[in-house]
């Protein structure tokens, strides 16, 4: 089970955990149940250019459509095909298997999110 | 604005663990658990929804009969005692007030189940039309060859707004007859269980009060409509659901409700139905019995009306489509080179069929066979075959 205390998070309900200079980023559980029975996950292609904030892909679930937006800048270096595969992985494990894409990024990439306290106050409010 | 409603269920909603939503001014559970299991065990087994939201009328009287063929689109005098029969509820201009569900009581008493959010527009009209049906003379004979001597007096019919006494709980899906004929408590039942048809109802009684047992719904699936006491719908429903659980029956919300009367080519009002659309245009000419002698909206729909919005020359389609992304209510249906035809009215990534299917209007001349439709997906194109509706049809 990821920590989830290690991940940082932006307000649009995506997590991020860094590595050295790669992000990996997914979405909440908030934001999955949010959406419902997630059947559908576009993302970008490897080498796509995101700053932070740009939609990077979408989410879709039975009801309604969401746009994943990049809480990094950088680049894209890998993408998650099985989450692509079976989009219920979001659903059922957000935090673990379910991530998305990872994003080379420069220095001071996490400034500005949130941690996990902040976040969850955010979910609340 | 006004303070959200919640039905009698609601606390049986909260523990069950329901995510709500608006709808109609109403808190309803959208989900329990996930929207895919509720509707794929509609499909396959049960499950029980609240549809306690929903507008009830007694229309009684006696000349309760010839008022509705006045009244409503439909000829519901015709129509036996112990039956239901889906009809339309026309504004003058030919529009859609709303669409409603007629269940004849007695010889000279129905039952009207309409939308929630369209509770007020209907009685309205409804009790309106008492007025302008009596001041309707001459009165034709009745069947018997009596006259009808009491024409214009307000004695003749009376329409009655009950939504708020009772409750309606529905229980759909391949094993709802099974499950509803197991319910403790229900007793005094008008019809044998073996005997009790689609689109027909039977009395009943539950905790010593009136229910309603109507075998009808909105899933596309067999199932029973269970009008009860207000007071009495949280214990009907937790015996329902002991009488389900080896049945598979699950609560269902209405994420699930959506997706399985679109399946099943059902129209929602506000989505395929509205005062801008004439039956025709969403394919319910058949709905519209037009040589009755006179009924509200005639001299409009025989005059070529197309709705107070002048969205003239429309028309449902069905659309399927391959892949994953489904078309949504409000996106455009194009043709190849971008020229917009028509509108998505309901979309969604068909759970029981794995690809997407939608309604939509779209031009006449875009509707013929041959021409290559696309749904504008959010600025992607994406190839749609018009297919006939419903896209799902439940094995008999």
């Amino acid at each position: 089970m990821t920590d989830l205390s290690n991940l940082k998070y932006s307000e649009e309900h995506e997590w991020v955990a860094l590595e050295g200079a790669t992000a990996t980023i997914g979405i909440t559980d908030f934001a999955a149940d949010a959406l419902g029975d997630i059947v559908f996950v576009e993302l970008p292609e490897v080498g796509a250019e995101f700053t932070r904030g740009d939609v990077f892909g979408e989410a879709e679930s039975t009801k309604s459509v969401s746009e994943l937006y990049a809480p990094v800048t950088g680049t894209v270096v890998e993408i998650n095909d099985a989450v692509v595969d079976d989009p219920a992985l979001l659903n059922s494990s957000p935090f673990g298997d379910a991530w998305l894409i990872k994003v080379e990024v420069a220095d001071g990439a996490l400034d500005g999110l949130l941690d996990r306290d902040a976040y969850v106050a955010h979910t609340e409010a | 604005m006004t303070e959200p409603r919640y039905t009698p269920l609601r606390d049986r909603h909260e523990a069950l663990g329901a995510s709500f939503t608006d709808f109609g001014g109403w808190q309803m559970p959208v989900r329990y658990t996930s929207d895919l299991a509720e509707h794929h065990a509609v499909r396959e087994a049960a499950g029980i929804f609240d549809i306690s939201h929903m507008a009830e009328f007694i229309v009684d009287g006696a000349r309760a009969a010839e008022y509705l063929d006045y009244a409503l689109a439909g000829r519901l005098s015709v129509m036996a005692v112990g039956k239901a029969k889906y009809s339309l509820l026309l504004a003058e201009d030919g529009g859609i007030i709303d669409d409603v569900i007629v269940y004849r009581m007695g010889e000279q008493r129905f039952l009207i189940i309409s939308n929630a959010g369209n509770r007020d527009a209907v009685r309205e009209a409804l009790t309106a039309r008492t007025g302008s049906f009596a001041a309707g003379a001459p009165v034709p004979p009745s069947a018997d060859g009596s006259f009808g001597f009491i024409a214009g007096s307000s004695g003749d019919v009376a329409v009655d707004d009950v939504s708020d006494d009772y409750a309606l709980i529905a229980v759909q899906g391949p094993k709802a007859a099974e499950i509803v004929a197991a319910i403790d408590g229900i007793d005094e039942v008008s019809v044998p269980w073996d005997e009790q048809k689609y689109y027909a109802w039977a009395s009943a009684r539950y905790r010593g009060k009136p229910l309603l047992l109507a075998r009808t719904g909105y899933t596309g699936e067999d199932g029973f409509e269970l009008l009860v006491d207000a007071a009495d719908a949280a214990e009907l429903w937790d015996a329902a659901l002991a009488a389900g659980a080896d049945h598979g029956l699950v609560p269902a919300g209405l994420a699930a409700r959506d997706t399985l009367r679109l399946e099943a080519g059902m129209p929602l009002y506000g989505n395929e139905l509205s005062l801008d659309t004439v039956p025709a245009q969403a394919g319910l000419g058949r709905v519209v019995v037009a040589d009755k002698e006179r009924f509200v909206g005639k001299d409009a729909l025989a005059g070529g009306s197309t709705g107070a919005g002048a969205q003239a020359g429309r028309t449902l389609i069905g659309l399927t489509a391959e892949g994953r992304r489904a078309g949504r209510a409000g996106y455009a249906v194009v043709l190849e080179d971008g020229t917009v035809v028509g509108e998505i009215t309901s979309g969604a990534l068909s759970p029981t069929l794995g690809h997407p299917i939608a309604m939509a209007y779209v031009d006449p001349s875009s509707a013929e066979e041959g021409t290559d439709l696309f749904l504008d997906v959010r600025g992607t194109k994406i190839p749609a075959t018009r297919t006939a509706l419903p896209f799902y049809r439940r094995k008999k």
